[in-house]
């Protein structure tokens, strides 16, 4: 299945060779022009209809770490690659390297921990990787300073419709991009999948700047806190009521006729639809929306639980009704139900 | 021009929703312009030729507002800043939305006023239930403050004078002007409040010869004030720096010469903290010589916003005589 392929894939910012090739394969079939760009971004052409060019773009990487040094234990010391909470990091088993070495983070056990120690979150500076080697020489022959490192987290799922794995944001975005990208529509598509998302924005730029699209479709797996201690006025999005469109959040302001838009098809399809209530964070639509001279963007999102952890959830229904919202809308764009 | 300052501030327009008062302005301006086109994020891009250079003035519609995230059982609606807003300001003061729905900001039970903050109020439309509240109000729903425009004499005060004052100066200025020595496309841009973002794109579209922004700035004459040099009445401003950019000298002499020339009060002015669509403007391609015309404002960001009327009048004229001035830098 493409979801848990995606998932388990190793691609933190800036290393997204293996996803790339992932979604290549997957798309082989259905689209005959690639472009690779500077930065790595991936962009499928597909369509020469000479009408609107319509960008639809999702993020390969994902949060990780990076190896900054090697003790002479044998002990790897790391730094973060994106917005992962330092809280959720100790005891996780990991992935290290283009080798795929496993290892363990590892913290002085509670037992050693002087009693206000117990009381802290655990730094960074006192957080390492263990891969079982016994000293410096021995890790060195598996890892180099620089190797990335991803949770190992296995796709699995819950129940028929919850399924859990490692970076559903934005491994979902593009699994969602792969399946609208195998219909055919009479438009000027292209399929970014884009690099470096996580630590700025910085892949997604760049490709708007070379494809001067004249509106864009970001699709991401976004926070969900349906759950306590949030307070229900300060839920995000709501695991199970469908795709999720942003309005405005930190980096964008997104386009008002196209959400009217997208509200008019999940009504006439019967699509349940709801609103991203929180308005902070950024995504790639902010840094397409200042593109040249602008580009009018949405945000539509599966909506995920836990995402920038080693584990993420979320509902195959609202999958599968965002593939569908996409869909409909850009076939509604291809028959000039809306103009921009 | 205080009916033409009562009109464009009371108009609805938080940023990212600009529609309305960009039609005000549209029909205000399209006798004195020989363009007009709106760009994909909004932006009112009007152009009135004069020949040689392309001067671009760029004068934000938006203003600073709130987003619906929520409405509760009781109709109750929680929401999201829009722009910089502190709920210091909030507190009893009402919004307006954009199909002319009021309301009014609430606040939780504070244990002591140092717990005040945004996500402890709410905004009370009238009605009894969520249903109810849903007829008139939903979910990314955004309103800008409601307070009427008051004429105190010398002084007036509004919402929004941040920065409608800027785009009725604008206004009066393409009228005013006979002589224009550009080819001027005068800007009233969206989304300035929530980071610059239409000015980026227009100056992007237009790769203008100079770009000269027209927004409010703080001033230092209220009692125990920030530190600043610059009062109400004492004229426009020249800015020398805000967070955003640093003024590009030849620009800041071209407009002082201007003042000089024409006998009009100015004021030099330096702002620790606040950027405007000139610092988008300056970093575009591959550098465009920016400046910036301020009117003094006490009291930004909130819903009563007051300038000194001679400084708007002041204002005008400074800026018709950059529309007939050559700029040689």
């Amino acid at each position: 299945m493409l979801l848990k392929r995606l998932s388990e894939a190793f691609g933190p910012s800036g290393c997204e060779g293996e996803v790339r090739n992932i979604l290549m394969e997957e798309l082989a079939p259905h689209v005959k022009e690639w472009r690779r760009d500077a930065l790595g971004n991936l962009i499928a052409v597909k369509g020469s209809a000479g009408g609107l060019r319509v960008m639809l773009a999702a993020h390969m990487d994902e949060c990780g770490l990076m190896i900054s040094s090697i003790d002479r234990s044998g002990l790897l010391r790391f730094r973060k690659v994106g917005g992962i909470d330092d809280r959720v990091l100790v005891s996780k088993h990991v992935i290290v390297g283009s080798k795929k070495i496993s290892g363990v983070i590892g913290a002085k056990a509670v037992h050693l921990q002087k009693p206000d120690e117990r009381n802290q979150i655990i730094p960074l500076s006192g957080l390492y990787i263990d891969i079982g080697a016994k000293s410096k020489e021995d890790a060195e022959k598996l890892i180099k300073i620089g190797d990335y490192v991803v949770f190992a987290t296995e796709y699995k799922a819950l129940s028929d419709t919850v399924v859990v794995g490692k970076s559903f944001d934005d491994r979902a975005g593009c699994a969602v991009l792969v399946e609208v990208l195998k219909d055919e529509y009479a438009l000027d598509i292209y399929g970014a999948f884009t690099v470096q998302e996580e630590i700025g924005l910085r892949g997604a730029g760049v490709a708007a700047y070379a494809i001067e699209p004249d509106l864009a479709i970001v699709l991401e797996g976004t926070t969900c806190s349906d759950i306590p201690p949030s307070k229900e006025y300060g839920y995000c999005t709501t695991l199970g009521q469908g795709p999720a469109i942003t309005i405005m959040d930190a980096s964008v302001i997104c386009d008002r006729r196209m959400i009217a838009e997208l509200v008019r098809i999940a009504k006439d399809h019967d699509i349940p639809l709801q609103f991203k209530r929180s308005v902070t964070g950024g995504s790639d639509a902010g840094k397409i929306n200042q593109t040249k001279a602008g580009v009018p963007v949405v945000v539509i999102s599966v909506p995920c639980r836990y995402i920038h952890s080693p584990i993420s959830m979320l509902n195959l229904t609202d999958f599968h009704n965002t593939i569908k919202l996409v869909k409909l809308f850009l076939k509604s764009i291809a028959e000039g139900g809306f103009v921009l | 021009m205080k009916e033409l300052i009562k009109k464009v501030v009371e108009t609805y327009g938080p940023a990212g929703s600009e529609a309305q008062i960009r039609e005000l302005i549209r029909s205000e301006i399209a006798p004195y312009v020989d363009e007009m086109r709106v760009d994909a994020l909004g932006n009112l891009i009007a152009l009135k030729r004069g020949g040689g250079k392309k001067l671009m003035l760029a004068a934000h519609m938006d203003e600073i507002g709130i987003i619906v995230t929520h409405i509760d059982k009781n109709g109750f609606l929680r929401f999201f800043p829009v722009g910089g807003l502190s709920p210091l300001t909030l507190i009893g003061n009402r919004v307006m939305f954009e199909n002319g729905t009021l309301g009014v900001v609430g606040a939780e039970k504070l244990e002591a006023q140092k717990d005040l903050s945004l996500n402890k109020l709410f905004i009370d439309i009238g009605a009894a239930s969520k249903t109810e509240a849903e007829v008139k109000v939903g979910i990314g729903d955004v309103a800008c403050m409601s307070r009427e425009f008051v004429d105190l004499g010398t002084r007036l005060v509004a919402k929004a004078m941040d920065d409608r004052i800027a785009c009725a100066i604008l206004i009066e200025a393409l009228k005013a002007v006979r002589e224009p020595t550009y080819d001027i496309y005068a800007v009233f841009t969206t989304q300035e409040e929530v980071g610059l973002r239409g000015a980026r794109v227009a100056a992007y579209d237009i790769t203008p010869d100079l770009g000269i922004a027209i927004d409010v700035t703080r001033t230092g004459d209220t009692p125990e004030s920030i530190t600043m040099d610059v009062s109400l009445g004492k004229g426009p401003t020249v800015k020398i720096r805000d967070s955003s950019l640093l003024c590009t000298p030849s620009v800041r002499k071209f407009m002082e010469e201007v003042a000089q020339q024409n006998s009009i009060m100015y004021q030099l002015e330096v702002l620790e903290a606040g950027g405007t669509d000139a610092g988008a403007i300056q970093l575009t391609k591959g550098g465009i010589p920016a400046g910036v015309m301020s009117i003094p404002c006490r009291y930004i960001h909130t819903a009563s916003e007051m300038v000194d009327y001679s400084d708007v009048q002041n204002g005008v004229k400074l800026l018709v005589g950059i529309m007939e001035t050559e700029f040689k830098g």
